[in-house]
């Protein structure tokens, strides 16, 4: 082999001119994703940050003007402006989805990958069912809950009815049942991906640590507490993040299934982004735009507390 | 042998749990295949039962045949925007995987902690600017639109990438020793022993853009190129109470996602199983 090598050196053209091509090489690879990657991720954000700047135009050039930091001023100070009226009502919105959403995402999934991680007869096919609904699109979701949320013939409200409990309840029209619902569905539909990594991660955690607890006569609490939470920290820290910035997207639910109603007690912040910058009317691009990167630091600044906090409680 | 009761009273347990949640996991959509077989006039009579009284196949003629109706169109749409998408993310993906992952070159890890770095920025961010580049290319109501501007995207390149780290050195070395270049290796070693990955990358950036709402419903308008999801969520207005008709629309539109699972399932858990231990 050694040999081969030095023969190889021996007919090789001189270095220096061999080596201009070789050194350019790794950027065949890498710049064909670095280009689209510029053009598409890093440019954006900061042309972001200066349409906000702008009482902008989508497709009048002319018409745009800069105002400086207004945009930022009106939905953050100003209290008697609809904007501010429109962001801090989204917000709100959005929080309470958040807040609403993420535990039951994070334990429900825990829960059920406990049960399948005893791998149970038929435990594949539970893990299929569990997952299956993360296939579909929001706008499959939707009309599937739709139409079992339905007042008068949905499955539910007959269900119950045939129960004996509850009469006609209004499940997308009338609060609370509306975060109930939009709750509801999106466990249904968004549980299984967390459930796979939680099974993955549980499957890791060594028996014997249960086994010396055994002996040690830990009952199913301790063990959960003591041993399975520590060991699937990493994990759990991930999902946790993971979620709530998926919960803090959230569009397509309330888009669809409540329309933002009742009165707009669920019109989360992004409906209005979209409906600032590209609904009906004048649209107002640069107003969306500073709300959008309000919430975008937001969300980086909650995520980086998410963090810190979590690594504080185990040490 | 004690212990081994204990275990086995807790898989009874665990089974009979799972299987009454699973009901209601399930329930949704037998309910929706259920009301798709019935007739209009059934559909709204209020009965709970899950087996039609009168079993008809109407509404899918319905929707096969109706002029007026285009989930055909949405579903081709779909097709080409999220495979189009797909194939193109490999190739770009697999290319940056190589240069991060096999190659050596200065600076190699800090840009590639760079680019991982920016998965931090919340999508929201980018939504209106990218609108305006879209404004800027003419590429509003193209399938372009749905296709290209994800392949920046740095995730798959991530799982890539740590896959290629687990190839052994020796082999890319020797490879070179016998004067393979670094296309030829990429091309004849790589891209082969990666291909569990490829698949699973594959799966998620097809899932990922065929499922896509938010992205179409600003930038397609015309009916012509519209995606299925979107496309969906207007056959809801159109059909309101035609529930029969709407929930036979639902059982199509979930067949395709439905058959690629069945086809992969090993694949989506082995890479959701990926994602989850990055930390």
């Amino acid at each position: 082999m050694r040999l081969n090598l030095k023969a190889s050196n021996v007919s090789t053209t001189p270095s220096a001119i061999r080596s201009l091509p070789k050194r350019l090489e790794p950027a065949l690879f890498i710049l064909p994703h670095l280009i689209i990657f510029s053009v598409f991720f890093i440019f954006p954000f900061f042309y972001g940050l200066v349409i906000s700047l702008y009482d902008w135009h989508h497709f009048f050039p002319e018409q745009r003007t800069f105002i400086g930091l207004d945009n930022y001023r009106r939905i953050l100070f100003e209290t008697d402006h609809i904007f501010y009226e429109y962001f801090w009502r989204g917000l709100r919105n959005t929080l309470t989805f958040v807040v609403l959403s993420v535990p039951p995402l994070v334990v429900f999934p825990l829960l059920i990958a406990s049960l399948i991680n005893t791998e149970p007869r038929g435990y594949k096919v539970f893990r299929a069912v569990f997952y299956l609904p993360s296939l579909f699109s929001i706008a499959t979701l939707v009309l599937i809950w739709r139409w079992v949320l339905n007042t008068n013939l949905g499955v539910l409200n007959l269900t119950l009815a045939q129960l004996g409990i509850g009469t006609n309840i209004a499940w997308l029209s009338s609060q609370p049942f509306a975060w109930l619902s939009l709750v509801m569905m999106t466990i249904w539909w968004t549980i299984g991906g967390n459930m796979i990594i939680f099974t993955a991660a549980l499957k890791d955690v060594p028996d014997m640590l249960y086994e010396s607890a055994d002996i040690d006569g830990a009952n199913l609490f301790q063990k959960f507490f003591r041993i399975t939470l520590p060991s699937i920290r990493n994990q759990l820290v991930y999902i946790f993040i993971m979620t709530t910035l998926a919960s803090f997207n959230v569009f397509g639910q309330p888009q669809l299934a409540t329309g933002g109603g009742p009165q707009q007690t669920t019109t989360v912040l992004m409906m209005y982004i979209r409906n600032i910058a590209f609904g009906g009317g004048r649209p107002r691009p640069g107003i969306a735009t500073a709300m959008a990167v309000c919430m975008g630091l937001l969300m980086i600044l909650i995520s980086i507390a998410q963090t810190r906090i979590i690594k504080r409680m185990g040490d | 042998m004690a212990l081994r009761k204990i275990e086995q009273r807790k898989k009874r347990l665990s089974f009979w749990i799972l299987l009454t949640i699973s009901v209601f996991w399930v329930m949704p959509v037998i309910w929706v295949i259920s009301t798709s077989f019935k007739t209009e006039m059934e559909a709204v009579s209020g009965g709970l039962n899950l087996i039609p009284r009168d079993f008809t196949l109407a509404s899918y003629r319905f929707i096969f045949t109706d002029q007026n109706n285009n989930i055909f169109r949405y579903i081709r749409n779909s097709f080409i925007a999220a495979g189009s998408h797909t194939a193109l993310y490999l190739l770009v993906a697999s290319l940056a995987a190589y240069g991060y992952g096999i190659m050596q070159f200065k600076g190699r890890d800090r840009i590639f902690w760079l680019l991982l770095s920016t998965m931090m920025i919340p999508a929201v961010m980018n939504l209106i600017p990218l609108y305006s580049i879209m404004i800027r290319f003419a590429w509003l109501n193209r399938l372009t639109a749905l296709i290209v501007p994800g392949l920046g995207g740095v995730f798959g390149i991530f799982l890539l990438r740590q896959f290629n780290l687990t190839i052994p050195k020796d082999l890319v070395e020797s490879a070179k020793i016998d004067g393979a270049s670094h296309v030829g290796i990429y091309w004849r070693i790589i891209l082969p022993l990666t291909k569990p990955a490829l698949i699973v990358v594959g799966l998620f950036s097809f899932m990922g853009n065929w499922n896509d709402y938010l992205w179409p419903l600003i930038v397609i308008n015309d009916d012509a190129v519209r995606t299925l999801p979107v496309g969906l969520a207007i056959m809801q207005g159109n059909y309101t109470i035609y529930y029969s008709r709407l929930m036979a629309a639902t059982v199509v539109s979930i067949i395709p996602v439905l058959a690629l699972f069945m086809a992969s399932q090993r694949f989506f858990i082995k890479g959701i199983t990926m994602t989850g231990i990055k930390q």
